[in-house]
């Protein structure tokens, strides 16, 4: 009985190592002393510094948090008002079709994506002469189109399996249909709304194929810049960056496991 | 407690009226030419299988499907083509269908605050609502820190919150464990009695709409079967469908050989003697085939033979079903059929009959009913 409790333990602690080692190496050398990234020579926080006084990066970070926070929440309404089409309106004519639409994204490689998105907006501006040029706008638009199919998923399958008689309680209550939507069922799929929300930011924070074939002069997002510059070779800035990310990602999943954790001991002293 | 303001008796005429309703969905036909008079004060209870089509009729009282032809007409006014937001019904739905989000009183007074109530008129009436299902305590609550019967409760204000001119109730035991059910049935009952709102329910429960319903109707493939008191249907069912819904019957096919004014004598194959019935039974000539039904609690058991010419059989006890209060006896006749018999347990320790013991079953002139095939 014993040898497969400790091979499994084994198992358990060769899969962590696999996931987290080279991001604890890339925490690690964001505070090498040295320029080389491979290269130890002694504890330091100076990439720290240099990575605030680098003006470029620090406005690509921004950049690229603002378009993750418009394209989050162009593809949360946009796929709000899918999922609504798709699950609320029973089978009219045309639905399968706007559901694989919908979904096609999913499955389509970035390039092409990207490379399809890229030839419309050149078209567009010499038929209709807009967007003047590509930039910060094209890749807004391009990531709430890519994202809209993810929050879709999320969202349709939360109002899928809601139970209609919400609805149709608030509406037998008095509210209008839209009223009931509002006041009823959006504040019950919250918790599909905030994932599909968060989903969205971290694929529009994390894209780079897209993003570089419809951005423009001026516009370059974080991914872009990273890529670039490691082109020319990894500066330990990328790794004090990249160990900020880390922190915050993990702060905000510690502070939603420490909620929701909360929430169900809630529950349970109630029953 | 609020003094009962309506008699419930059904003379005050049609409250509600439902006038050959029709419901179809694609080729299937839902509701079939449905016509009911509900009075006011009314608990009528809609009592079918599922797929009877009564929770889709009591759907399209509550506005949620509209019926492909037919009236509803609520206190004088057709309410077919009326939203279900602009109907003053108001339903309790089998899910309950509390909203998670909103406190206990929160949701009461969401219909309240639809209505663009004076705040300080919805707390009072909120508070008159917990009142009257003895929530009071439990009015910060969230519906999922709340057991099902408290749930149920809060459902139950919610919907009377509103002073509906209707109410309608879909299985309102249906999710509640069997104890707790007996209890709340009559609870819920005494709540309706006291508001004095008209009610109609749901139920596949037999049990359940004999309990809390002063008429019932029994639904069968989008048809009205019978409707009536409770009472009527369990002692006069018009029909072979109505008197094998409500309870158990034993049923002798047969033939009427005397049709008299005032009794008729049915000569069944599957009873060595002849079935008398204290009733005139009007028969064409040419119709001779009925269905001769007694109820088992109507039988008696005895080890003696009758001395009556009518109405009685000969068999073995094949089982008995111990249940407490009474057992159910079978009884095997000699040509195999089995009948149901109801003895009751009045002494602790009578010498019953028992397991294949020969027993003779017996009934009075009055208990048996003549139905058509």
């Amino acid at each position: 009985m014993k040898t497969p409790v400790r091979f499994s333990a084994w198992m358990f602690w060769v899969g962590m190592a696999f996931l987290y080692l080279p991001m604890l190496s890339l925490i690690i050398y964001s505070f090498n002393e040295s320029r080389l990234v491979t290269v130890w020579a002694g504890w330091s926080t100076k990439w720290y510094g240099e990575l605030f006084r680098d003006e470029g990066l620090m406005s690509a970070v921004w950049r690229s948090l603002e378009v993750a926070f418009w394209s989050a929440n162009a593809a949360v309404l946009l796929g709000v008002m899918a999922s609504v089409a798709l699950t609320r309106f029973g089978n009219f004519r045309g639905r399968s079709m706007l559901h694989s639409l919908v979904a096609a994204p999913l499955v389509m490689p970035d390039v092409i994506i990207g490379l399809s998105l890229l030839l419309l907006f050149v078209s567009m501006t010499d038929v209709i002469g807009w967007p003047q040029q590509r930039g910060l706008l094209t890749i807004w638009v391009a990531h709430a189109t890519f994202c809209t199919a993810y929050a879709t998923v999320v969202i349709s399958s939360r109002l899928k399996e809601l139970d209609r008689s919400y609805l149709e309680a608030a509406m037998d209550l008095g509210a209008t249909p839209l009223k009931a939507f509002i006041q009823v069922t959006l504040p019950i799929i919250m918790p599909a709304l905030v994932s599909a929300w968060l989903l969205s930011f971290t694929l529009s924070l994390d894209d780079v194929v897209i993003a570089s074939f419809v951005s423009g002069p001026g516009a370059t997002t974080l991914p872009i810049e990273v890529f670039s510059s490691v082109r020319l070779g990894v500066s330990p800035k990328i790794n004090a960056l990249a160990t900020i990310i880390i922190l915050i990602v993990s702060l905000v999943t510690l502070a939603v496991w420490w909620l929701s954790r909360r929430k169900l001991q809630r529950e349970k002293l109630a029953k | 407690m609020i003094e009962p303001s309506i008699t419930r008796d059904s003379a005050d005429g049609h409250f509600l009226q439902i006038k050959s309703i029709v419901k179809t969905y694609d080729d299937v036909v839902a509701v079939n030419d449905v016509s009911l008079d509900i009075a006011k004060g009314d608990i009528f209870a809609l009592l079918g299988a599922s797929g009877s089509g009564k929770s889709t009729l009591l759907r399209m009282l509550a506005g949620f499907e509209t019926p492909n032809s037919g009236q509803i007409i609520l206190d004088g006014e057709d309410i077919v083509s009326l939203e279900p937001y602009r109907r003053p019904i108001n339903m309790m739905f089998q899910s309950y269908a509390l909203f998670p989000h909103m406190t206990v009183e929160q949701n009461i007074a969401y219909g309240l605050k639809q209505d663009r109530m004076p705040k300080k008129m919805i707390a009072d009436k909120v508070v008159q609502m917990l009142r009257l299902v003895h929530m009071e305590k439990f009015a910060k609550r969230k519906p999922e820190q709340l057991s099902g019967g408290q749930r149920q409760r809060v459902a139950l204000a919610r919907s009377l919150a509103k002073s509906p001119k209707l109410l309608l109730l879909d299985e309102p035991m249906g999710a509640l464990d069997k104890k707790l059910r007996t209890r709340m049935q009559l609870e819920v009952v005494d709540i309706l009695e006291s508001v004095g709102v008209t009610c109609v329910m749901v139920t596949h429960d037999q049990e359940e709409a004999m309990t809390m319903a002063n008429r019932i109707a029994i639904m069968e493939e989008g048809r009205i079967v019978q409707a009536g008191t409770p009472r009527d249907i369990y002692e006069a069912p018009n029909s072979l469908q109505a008197a094998e819904f409500i309870g158990s019957m034993n049923l002798f096919h047969g033939e009427i050989c005397v049709d008299a004014e005032d009794h008729a004598v049915i000569d069944s194959q599957e009873c060595a003697n002849k079935l008398y019935v204290s009733y005139g039974v009007t028969t064409a000539l040419d119709d001779k085939q009925v269905v001769f039904a007694v109820r088992p609690e109507k039988t008696m058991i005895s080890r003696e033979q009758p001395d009556s010419e009518y109405n009685w059989c000969r068999g073995m006890v094949h089982d008995i079903a111990y249940l407490g209060g009474h057992s159910i006896y079978h009884i095997r006749l000699d040509n195999g059929k089995i009948l149901n018999s109801f003895m009751v347990n009045s002494d602790r320790f009578a010498d019953a009959p028992t397991w294949e013991e020969q027993v003779y079953v017996y009934w009075s002139d009055d208990s048996g009913l003549v139905l058509r095939p």
